[in-house]
């Protein structure tokens, strides 16, 4: 299947089957899952793919299982990930903040559906962007990207390896129903290297003493000789446990939630279009994203000026570069399938100096170009009434 | 210090947390010994639950994950699988493996993998205070059984079995040396096997449920309470109603493991892609 040109593959591939090649790109050798719709074509491809590369595909008895595997084969040394949907997502919730609390790199797939609950099972949705960020107890950071294409899917999945090895941290594709069960063109570079899983010095090793910058340098593995000690109670840089000791536990969580949110400007990933004169800006993430560029176009088309933002990663929220791309606009119009969530993270970054109009659509269904442009056009003739 | 405590013990995570009388030291000792006999520390993987029990891979120096409430199994599973050339061994309550974990524990037995568990079975949730747990005796008054238990224990061996475990044994921390020979055998067993250790809580099962928190009395109640496998054999129902049997209970060694046989499946996979 698929051809190489110019020192690339190019492959038809479902949104699940671009993760999966990806994550095989990116190294990840080890995955746990459990069947659910519409995220059953990331295992059922893992199943089939990673055993041809040496890796590991585990279906386990449930979700919860499924995220502790994982977190466990990370440890183990192997990069990892795993796949689900909706209540399947939720039931990972605990190990996504076990994950954070002992720094273990992981990759948690989300193919979005509706909810809440059983929900629409086959149908779009995204409103698990909040989950993403503050779905487990406690304090503690993320990072998410969110694909809206093949190709996307792609991409962001070998990036999401990249950063979650890099700052230690659960790694969200906030991946979707559609882009998930979409098929088309996707390019594979044919020079592309797993992702490095740097090891620490063993000399004065202390598993969570950390940089100057908040991030530990490197990723130990059992039996490498470490001796470690992996605690999800707040722990001393030794690993020690640490609930007696207050300042230490303070600046730990302090440090599990800064290590990222300190690191915001670099983990900015935002493509643009049309920005230059635009008055009405659509901030846009995942699958609205295809529609928004449309309208976009459509309304450049009749003389609007019209601007187009697309969130790769959603969190850690891009709110000063998103002030400084949307400042010389009027109106920001967020489209979201969801009741509108992100829309309030954009009110908040450009604190009531423009106009920020949410465009929710729920019932799993995609906005139409027509929708967005329509409300393009709303604002258009509100400003020159 | 003893030689093997000197060589074993993690000194940093040092002093045990655990109560004056519990039986969780003898847990310790016995599969440090076992781990010295069989000249396995570097290959070791310890996993700890939640409750007092999960502590134990705390105090060993050797590579410790100490996880979440009920999910040591999927953890060990990840490591093993990741390598499985390590020896995994699970520290787990009787609440926290038959209880919040039941799932993952008949699941971890019926797959067969290679990974040794040991159910700390004092009767009741400690940690939390003395709550009733999955193998409460019936009637038994707890602080969330007032009235007595009203439910059936769970027989955390025959569960293994029946879900899957080749090898399975029962003893308590009143046999020490037998307990470290089973531990050995079960982490030498290639596959599944489970090690069930009853044993005393002074401070909550003692108080709670036996009405005395005196370990030397708690350690002849076990005792008391169970008969030797072998012995059994020729005992009536009778004779045998609230008795824990101990001994090696079961031990397949033909069935397939796990690991073993789907890396061979991955080699295969492997070599013709």
């Amino acid at each position: 299947m698929g051809q190489e040109v110019n020192n690339e593959k190019v492959k038809i591939l479902q949104g699940n089957e671009a993760i999966v090649e990806a994550a095989v790109a990116a190294g990840c050798r080890f995955f746990a899952g459990y069947p659910i719709t519409p995220a059953s074509e990331v295992a059922e491809t893992m199943a089939q793919r990673l055993p041809q590369v040496g890796g590991v595909f585990m279906q386990m008895e449930d979700e919860i299982a499924s995220i502790c595997a994982t977190i466990g084969a990370s440890f183990g040394g192997l990069k990892a990930c795993t796949a689900s949907s909706g209540p399947g997502i939720s039931l990972k919730q605990e190990g996504v903040g076990y994950a954070s609390a002992v720094e273990a790199p992981i990759v948690v797939i989300n193919v979005m559906r509706g909810g809440p609950a059983t929900g629409m099972p086959t149908a779009v949705g995204q409103q698990d962007i909040m989950q993403a960020k503050y779905g487990s107890h406690g304090d503690y950071e993320i990072i998410a990207l969110m694909p809206s294409s093949c190709q996307e899917a792609f991409d962001l999945t070998y990036k999401a390896f990249e950063l979650s090895e890099h700052y230690r941290v659960p790694v969200y594709v906030l991946s979707d129903e559609i882009v998930g069960h979409t098929r088309e063109k996707v390019r594979i570079p044919a020079n592309l290297s797993p992702v490095e899983r740097k090891k620490p010095a063993k000399e004065n090793f202390q598993p969570y003493k950390a940089q100057a910058n908040g991030l530990l340098d490197g990723m130990p593995g059992f039996n490498e000789g470490y001796r470690l000690l992996i605690d999800g109670q707040l722990h001393d840089e030794q690993g020690n446990r640490a609930a007696h000791l207050p300042d230490v536990c303070a600046r730990l969580t302090e440090r599990l939630c800064r290590k990222i949110s300190d690191h915001a400007d670099q983990l900015v990933d935002i493509e643009s279009s049309y920005l230059e004169d635009a008055e009405i800006i659509v901030v846009s993430f995942g699958s609205p994203s295809r529609p928004s560029l449309r309208a976009v176009k459509d309304a450049r088309a009749k003389g609007i000026k019209a601007g187009y933002l697309k969130l790769r990663i959603i969190w850690p929220f891009p709110e000063t570069k998103l002030v400084e791309l949307t400042a010389g606009a009027r109106t920001l119009i967020v489209p979201e399938l969801n009741i509108g969530r992100v829309v309030n993270e954009v009110k908040r970054a450009v604190g009531g100096q423009k106009e920020v109009v949410g465009l929710s659509k729920l019932g799993g269904l995609l906005h139409t170009p027509g929708e967005i442009q329509a409300e393009i056009e709303r604002r258009a003739q509100a400003c020159t009434r | 210090m003893h030689p093997l405590g000197e060589k074993y013990l993690r000194k940093n995570a040092l002093p045990l947390l655990w109560c004056p009388g519990c039986g969780n030291g003898t847990i310790l000792n016995a599969t440090v010994r076992a781990i010295e006999n069989l000249g396995i520390r570097d290959r070791l993987a310890l996993v700890g639950g939640i409750g007092c029990s999960g502590w134990i891979p705390v105090y060993i120096d050797a590579d410790t994950l100490h996880v979440l409430h009920g999910r040591a199994i999927p953890f060990a599973t990840g490591l093993k699988m990741s390598d499985p050339n390590r020896k995994v061994i699970v520290f787990s309550g009787d609440g926290d493996c038959l209880g919040i974990g039941g799932n993952h524990f008949i699941h971890g037995a019926r797959r067969n993998i290679d990974i040794t568990v040991i159910m700390v079975h004092n009767q009741i949730y400690g940690m939390t205070g003395g709550q009733v747990a999955p193998t409460t005796p019936t009637a038994s008054k707890t602080k969330t059984s007032p009235y007595g238990n009203p439910e059936m224990p769970f027989n955390g061996c025959e569960l293994a079995r029946a879900s899957g475990a080749t090898y399975v044994a029962r003893w308590t921390t009143a046999h020490p040396r037998q307990l470290s020979k089973a531990i050995a055998e079960a982490i030498d067993h290639q596959g599944f096997s489970f090690v069930e250790v009853l044993t005393q809580c002074p401070t909550q099962a003692g108080r709670v449920i036996h009405g005395t928190a005196d370990p030397a009395k708690l350690l002849d109640m076990i005792k008391a309470n169970t008969i030797s496998a072998n012995a059994a054999k020729d005992k009536s129902a009778e004779e045998l109603a609230g008795k824990f049997l101990i001994g090696t209970l079961h031990h397949d060694t033909q069935r397939p493991e796990f690991a073993g046989y789907y890396y061979e499946k991955i080699h295969k996979a492997a070599a013709a892609n």
